[in-house]
C-alpha cells in the first residue's frame, strides 16, 4: 500500500525529514513515534499526498481522494455550521447518499445535536471529533492521522478507538502519535523517528 | 459535469460565508462611493469629463483589490486549503470557484457603484459598462490566482497590490479606452484577448499555486 | 574533453564576450555610419537596442526554465529561471537608462510616455521586481518553486499583451526600426547592430553563468554547513 525507501524532504537547505524507509501493507496498521521536530508531521503530509519528497522514493497505491488526512489542525471553515461543512466535502469527495452518511457519522460521534452550530464556537474536543467525520466521510482506503489523540476527550478517544477496531479490516492506516500505547494493539508495524 | 458541481460547490460555499459574516461586500461598496467622493476633490472645476472617467477605473482596480485580499483568509485560518487540496480532484475547480465568487462581489459592487458614478460625473454609456463587465473578467481570472499566490507567502495582503497592479495595466488601458475613444472596438477586443489569454494561464496554473 | 570543455566553458565565454565587445565598439565606431539627423548620439541605438533585446531573451528563458520546474519538476531549474530573471531586470533598468539617455538627447526630456518601449520596460520592471518580492516571502522548497514559475509564466503573457496594449494607448513614435519591409538601415548600419547584439548575448551569457555558479556554490556551502551543524 505504502512503499518508503530512502526517503528525504527538504525546505530549501533545511532537511525536515531524513533517508526512511518503511513498508505498509494493505490493511496494515504504521505507528510513527518521535520527539516533536524529528519530522512526523512532514512524513504524514508525504503520505497523505500533500507534499512531494525531495529525494528517495515514495509509492502510495491510493488515489488522492480516497486518503483520508487527520491534521493538526480541522480543515473546516469556522463560519461554516458542522453541516454545511461536512455537506462541501461530501459534494467535492462526490460521496453516495451524502445526507444519510453525514447524518450517521454525526449521530455517531455526538455532533447530531450541534449540527447547526458554526464550527468556530466548537469546543476544541467536539473540533477534533468534527475533524474525524470529515476523515471518514467518503470511506477513505487510506488513514493519515497525526496526533489524533490530541484535543479528543474521554468518550472522544473512546469513539476513535472503536472506530479503528471496527474498521481494521477495511482500510490501511498510517498514525503519528505521543501515546503510542493507546494504538499499539492494532499495530502492524513501528518507525521511530529522530 | 461533475467538474462544473465541484465549481458550484465551492463557489456557493464562499457566497454562503459571505452572507454569514458580511465583511467582503460592505467594504468594498464603501471604499468605492468613498474614493468618488475623494475624486470629486481631486479633479478641480473646469476639469475635463474624461478625467472623471479615468478616474472610474482607479476605484475599479483597487475596490477589486479589497475583496482580493480577503479571497482566502477563510481558507488561511484551520488550514482549510489543505482539505480542499485533498478532496478536490481537478484542482483548477478551486480557483473557478473562488473566482466566480470573486467576480460575484465585483459585480454586486458595481451595480450600485455606476449608477451613482453616473449621478455624481455625469452619463455612463453603454460601451463604458461593457469595458467594465469585460474587465471584471480579467480581474476575477488574474487576481484569485495572485490571492493565492499572496495567501502563500509571509507578506500577505501587502504582497497582492505588487503582484496584481503591474499585471492589470493592459486591463485599465483597455477601460479607459473603450470608455474615451472615438472608437471603442478595438479596446473591447483587448479586453476580449486578455481575459482569454490569462484566464487560461491562471486557470492551467492554480494546481501549482496551492499543491507542491 | 568534452567534459574539460565543459569546465572551462565560463571562461572561454567570457573571452568571446570580450573580443566580441571590442569588436563591437570598433564597429559602432568606425563602422556605423554617423546619423544624418541626430549625428554622434544616435549611436547610443547600438547599445539601448540589443539591451533590450537581450532582457526579452532573459525573461523568455527565465519563462522556459519555470515551464521545466512545473512540467519536469526539474529542480535546478528554479535557480536557473530566477537567475535568468535577476538578469533580464538588471537589462531592464539598462535599457530603461539607455532609453531615457536618448530621449533627453533627441526630444529634449529625461522620460517620455509617448515611448512605447520604455513605458514597457516600466511595466515588465514593476512586474518583475514583484517577482522578487514574492520570492523572498515564502520559504525555499518546491512550493517557492511552483509560486515563482508561475508568475514568471504570466510574464510572458504579459509581455505582448502589454505591448499591444500600450501600443493602443499612444501613437507609435519611437524611431521605428523595423518595418514590414525588413530592416531600414544601411548595410553598414545593419553589420554594426547585429555585431553589437551578438556581443551583448555573450556577455549575457557570461553573466549569467557566473551569477549561476555563484548561487550555486553558495547552496552548495550553506549544505555543508548544514552537515557539519548536526
Amino acid at each position: 500500500m505504502l512503499h518508503a525507501s530512502g526517503l528525504e524532504k527538504r525546505y530549501g537547505n533545511r532537511r525536515a525529514l531524513g533517508a526512511v524507509s518503511f513498508d505498509v501493507d494493505p490493511h496494515g496498521f504504521l505507528v510513527i513515534t518521535g520527539p516533536n521536530g524529528s519530522g512526523k508531521s512532514t512524513l504524514l503530509r508525504l503520505c497523505a499526498g500533500l507534499a512531494v519528497p525531495t529525494g528517495g522514493e515514495l509509492r502510495i497505491d491510493v488515489a488522492r481522494e480516497r486518503v483520508g488526512f487527520l491534521a493538526h489542525e480541522a480543515l473546516v471553515y469556522r463560519e461554516l455550521t458542522a453541516l454545511e461543512n461536512l455537506d462541501l466535502y461530501g459534494r467535492l469527495y462526490r460521496v453516495e447518499e451524502r445526507r444519510e452518511r453525514i447524518g450517521m457519522l454525526l449521530e455517531r460521534f455526538g455532533l447530531w445535536d450541534a449540527r447547526h452550530k458554526r464550527a468556530g464556537a466548537y469546543s476544541r474536543g467536539m473540533l477534533q471529533r468534527l475533524a474525524l467525520c470529515r476523515v471518514l466521510l467518503h470511506e477513505p482506503a487510506l488513514l493519515v492521522l497525526d496526533e489524533p489523540h490530541s484535543g479528543l476527550d474521554d468518550e472522544g478517544l473512546h469513539l476513535l478507538e472503536r472506530e479503528l477496531a471496527e474498521r481494521r479490516e477495511d482500510v490501511t492506516v498510517v498514525v503519528a502519535t505521543h501515546e503510542p500505547e493507546r494504538v499499539l494493539p492494532f499495530a502492524t508495524s513501528r518507525l521511530a523517528l529522530g | 459535469m461533475s467538474y462544473l458541481a465541484d465549481v458550484g460547490a465551492l463557489a456557493r460555499k464562499d457566497l454562503l460565508l459571505e452572507l454569514r459574516s458580511r465583511d467582503t461586500l460592505p467594504a468594498m461598496l464603501l471604499f468605492v462611493l468613498s474614493s468618488f467622493v475623494v475624486f470629486h476633490f481631486v479633479l478641480p472645476t473646469g476639469t475635463d469629463r474624461l478625467a472623471a472617467q479615468g478616474l472610474l477605473w482607479v476605484a475599479i482596480v483597487f475596490t477589486a483589490l479589497l475583496g482580493l485580499a480577503r479571497a482566502f483568509s477563510a481558507e488561511r485560518e484551520q488550514s482549510v486549503l489543505d482539505g480542499l487540496v485533498l478532496a478536490t480532484r481537478d484542482l483548477s475547480a478551486i480557483w473557478f470557484g473562488k473566482a466566480l465568487s470573486i467576480l460575484a462581489f465585483l459585480a454586486l459592487a458595481e451595480v450600485v457603484a455606476l449608477p451613482v458614478f453616473g449621478l455624481f460625473f455625469g452619463r455612463v454609456e453603454l460601451r463604458t459598462v461593457a469595458a467594465v463587465a469585460l474587465a471584471d473578467l480579467g480581474i476575477a481570472a488574474v487576481g484569485t490566482l495572485l490571492a493565492g499566490m499572496a495567501a502563500a507567502s509571509r507578506a500577505r495582503e501587502l504582497l497582492l497590490p505588487l503582484l496584481f497592479l503591474p499585471l492589470v495595466i493592459p486591463l485599465v488601458i483597455g477601460g479607459v479606452g473603450a470608455t474615451v475613444a472615438d472608437h471603442p472596438s478595438s479596446y473591447l477586443g483587448l479586453l476580449a484577448l486578455y481575459d482569454a489569454v490569462f484566464g487560461l494561464v491562471a486557470w492551467g496554473s492554480f494546481a501549482y499555486v496551492v499543491a507542491e | 574533453m568534452t567534459r574539460a570543455l565543459r569546465q572551462q566553458r565560463l571562461p572561454i565565454l567570457a573571452v568571446v564576450a570580450c573580443a566580441l565587445m571590442a569588436a563591437a565598439i570598433a564597429s559602432i565606431a568606425y563602422v556605423a555610419p554617423v546619423d544624418a539627423n541626430q549625428g554622434l548620439s544616435q549611436k547610443i541605438f547600438y547599445f539601448h537596442v540589443p539591451i533590450a533585446l537581450t532582457a526579452y531573451a532573459f525573461f523568455a528563458w527565465g519563462a522556459w526554465k519555470a515551464l521545466r520546474v512545473l512540467w519536469k519538476r526539474d529542480e535546478a531549474a528554479d535557480l536557473e529561471s530566477y537567475v535568468a530573471i535577476h538578469q533580464g531586470v538588471i537589462f531592464g533598468v539598462l535599457t530603461l537608462v539607455t532609453g531615457s539617455i536618448w530621449a533627453k538627447i533627441s526630444w529634449g526630456v529625461w522620460w517620455a510616455w509617448s515611448s512605447n518601449q520604455l513605458v514597457l520596460f516600466l511595466v515588465l520592471f514593476l512586474f518583475y521586481a514583484a517577482y522578487f518580492m514574492l520570492r523572498y516571502s515564502v520559504d525555499p522548497g518546491p512550493q517557492r518553486a511552483n509560486l515563482c514559475a508561475v508568475y514568471a509564466l504570466f510574464g510572458v503573457a504579459l509581455i505582448p499583451v502589454s505591448f499591444l496594449a500600450i501600443r493602443l494607448a499612444n501613437d507609435f513614435i519611437h524611431p521605428t526600426v523595423f518595418t514590414s519591409n525588413g530592416p531600414q538601415m544601411s548595410g553598414r548600419m545593419f553589420f554594426a547592430f547585429c555585431l553589437s547584439w551578438a556581443a551583448m548575448l555573450a556577455l549575457a551569457a557570461s553573466l549569467y553563468h557566473v551569477e549561476l555558479a555563484g548561487k550555486r556554490l553558495d547552496s552548495r556551502l550553506r549544505e555543508l554547513r548544514e552537515v557539519l551543524a548536526r
